[in-house]
């Protein structure tokens, strides 16, 4: 599986990165899953057209923490937020905030991939027609040709785009995922292990697309695969228990991390 | 116990288990052999075509006649009205109970919505022809005392249950991540109900029409009591109808001698009522069946 995916891991490596505006901005974050305290005063700032990693052991609260960026968490009765998470300087826990905005612009990619039971064409249509973004069917037509040209699944759909999501193969399926999340245009795009079920191909072809969009959009990536975390991230956070315990360039995570903690995670010690 | 004992006691109870399965398979074969041989004695003396496609139907007549046709539509007009009231009622308050509701509101709800399925049909009969109808001569003053529109109502009230409980029963089984796919594009709930979750579950949910419909046509008591005993083919509600069903409680409750042709006649429209809920069973069948494959 390294030398599959080889040639991505020299792709980020040894670059100097260009400092980018902050994007998001985290600040003494506490989340409660009813009585029961899920993450301790998270605080981080997430910054523009980078790839941030989250990474940490099961149970860690990696992925709590990325549906608590896009309200996904609010979904479940009984949570709770503390503390501050803006984006681009608003307050997206305000009352004023407009979740179903606040998710048109933050978009999510979840570990499992979940096309709806339709079209291709379909699944992509879905968010347009939602949030009302296109105005005749000759405009739909090209942005959903255009987000799966991006999603890099064009060339394998583009004649069947009729035929059921679900006749796609696991990969292909997550692809068309990025596409319908790509399709209404977010500045950020969640995902969530977003290749955690595939094989190692399919894989490489998630990580190859992470790495070109992220001139386009801000990437928050969890996943519980370390070599992945340093092929494609620019950024990343090592969680533990709840707790942040660590963030910062990748690289520095990797070779010379600061906390004891941090470095026997990601030299194999524990997890 | 010796292993020996033990073993005979195994054997005796798995032959008693048999034996109990099968007697009520065996039972059920014969109601329906006697059903068949009625049936084809009925067709000896009766032409099939007459009977399928006649539009009169008095058997109990001098003058006998036996087209099948005003039965059937009497159970298809009454049915019909039933489903109109329950499916979107039932449909609606599924989508409630699963989407929006909170999980307390649901377990008490789901469960006294059940009870209304076990509320006697006689009862129902009653409050049709007592209560529905009086209130429903107020709006309509030509309205027959037994007619097609009261009982297909109370009906309709009967089977939603079912159609909610079971509508409910396929959108709770729409895995999740559609419905957190169709938020994280920026769907409102009612988006993601609406234009994901129940496409999702529309095979389940046809499922759930589909045997409402089978359970209204198989329906006795409510139309026996409210709708009348005039075979009449009409498409009009207010008029009193007979249905299929009433039609046999009709001449089994009466004084038809058994073994004449008048009396063959219940096995006749018994066979056909079989036939037609037998068909819509193995279709709502098949559809949930494909239902659940889609998300196992």
């Amino acid at each position: 599986m390294t030398t599959l995916l080889r040639p991505l891991s020299t792709m980020t490596s040894g670059t100097a990165r260009p400092a980018t505006p902050v994007k998001i901005d985290v600040q003494g974050m506490n989340f409660y899953y009813g009585a029961k305290q899920a993450l301790s005063d998270i605080t981080i700032a997430i910054h523009a057209n980078l790839v941030t990693a989250f990474i940490g052991p099961s149970g860690c609260g990696k992925s709590t923490f990325l549906r608590t960026l896009n309200r996904m968490n609010h979904i479940i009765p009984g949570t709770r937020v503390e503390g501050r998470v803006h984006i681009d300087g608003q307050d997206i826990y305000a009352a004023s905030t407009d979740v179903v905005g606040l998710r048109r612009r933050v978009g999510m990619v979840f570990q499992k991939s979940n096309p709806f039971p339709k079209s291709i064409f379909e699944n992509i249509a879905y968010g347009l027609r939602t949030n009302g973004l296109t105005k005749n069917r000759g405009e739909m037509e090209g942005r959903i040709e255009e987000s799966l040209k991006a999603a890099a699944i064009w060339d394998e759909v583009k004649d069947r785009l009729t035929e059921s999501a679900l006749m796609l193969s696991g990969g292909q399926q997550q692809r068309l995922c990025i596409a319908r999340a790509l399709a209404i245009q977010p500045e950020i795009l969640l995902m969530d292990e977003p290749a955690s079920a595939l094989d190692p191909i399919a894989t490489q072809r998630i990580e190859e697309l992470i790495y070109q969009l992220k001139a386009s959009y801000t990437i928050v990536i969890v996943t519980h695969n370390m070599q992945q975390a340093a092929r494609v991230s620019d950024n990343t956070a090592f969680f533990w228990l709840g707790r942040l315990v660590e963030s910062g360039a990748t690289e520095q995570i990797f070779t010379s991390p600061t906390e004891k903690l941090t470095e026997d995670y990601v030299t194999g010690r524990f997890g | 116990m010796t292993l020996g004992t033990r073993r005979k006691v195994e054997w005796l109870i798995e032959r008693a288990l048999f034996a109990c399965a099968a007697g009520s398979v065996l039972v059920t074969a014969g109601i329906i052999g006697v059903l068949v041989f009625e049936t084809y004695e009925f067709f000896r003396e009766v032409p099939i075509r007459g009977f399928l496609f006649g539009t009169v139907w008095t058997p109990l007549f001098y003058d006998a006649q036996f087209g099948v046709l005003p039965l059937v539509s009497g159970t298809i007009l009454v049915s019909l009205i039933a489903m109109l009231v329950a499916m979107p009622t039932g449909l609606l308050s599924a989508i409630y109970l699963s989407e929006y509701a909170p999980s307390r509101v649901r377990r008490v709800v789901k469960p006294v919505l059940e009870v209304l399925a076990g509320v006697p049909t006689v009862v129902f009969g009653y409050f049709a022809l007592l209560f529905v109808t009086p209130l429903l001569q107020r709006v309509f003053p030509d309205l027959a005392l037994f007619n097609a529109l009261s009982p297909g109502l109370v009906m309709g009230i009967m089977i939603l249950p079912l159609v909610s409980s079971l509508s409910e029963d396929a959108l709770h089984a729409v895995p999740n991540g559609l419905r957190e796919g169709a938020y994280a594009l920026g769907a409102t709930k009612m988006q993601a109900a609406l234009r994901v979750v129940v496409p999702a579950a529309l095979s389940g949910i046809s499922a759930s029409f589909i045997l409402a419909m089978s359970r209204a046509i198989g329906e006795t008591m409510i139309v026996a009591i409210a709708a009348g005993q005039q075979p009449r083919l009409t498409a009009n509600p207010m008029n009193s109808v007979e249905t299929m069903t009433a039609y046999i409680v009709q001449v089994s409750m009466g004084d038809t001698p058994a073994g004449s042709i008048a009396f063959r006649t219940i096995f006749a429209v018994g066979m056909l009522l079989f036939l037609m809920t037998f068909a819509l069973n193995l279709v709502s069948d098949w559809l949930r069946r494909r239902f659940r494959e889609q998300y196992s």
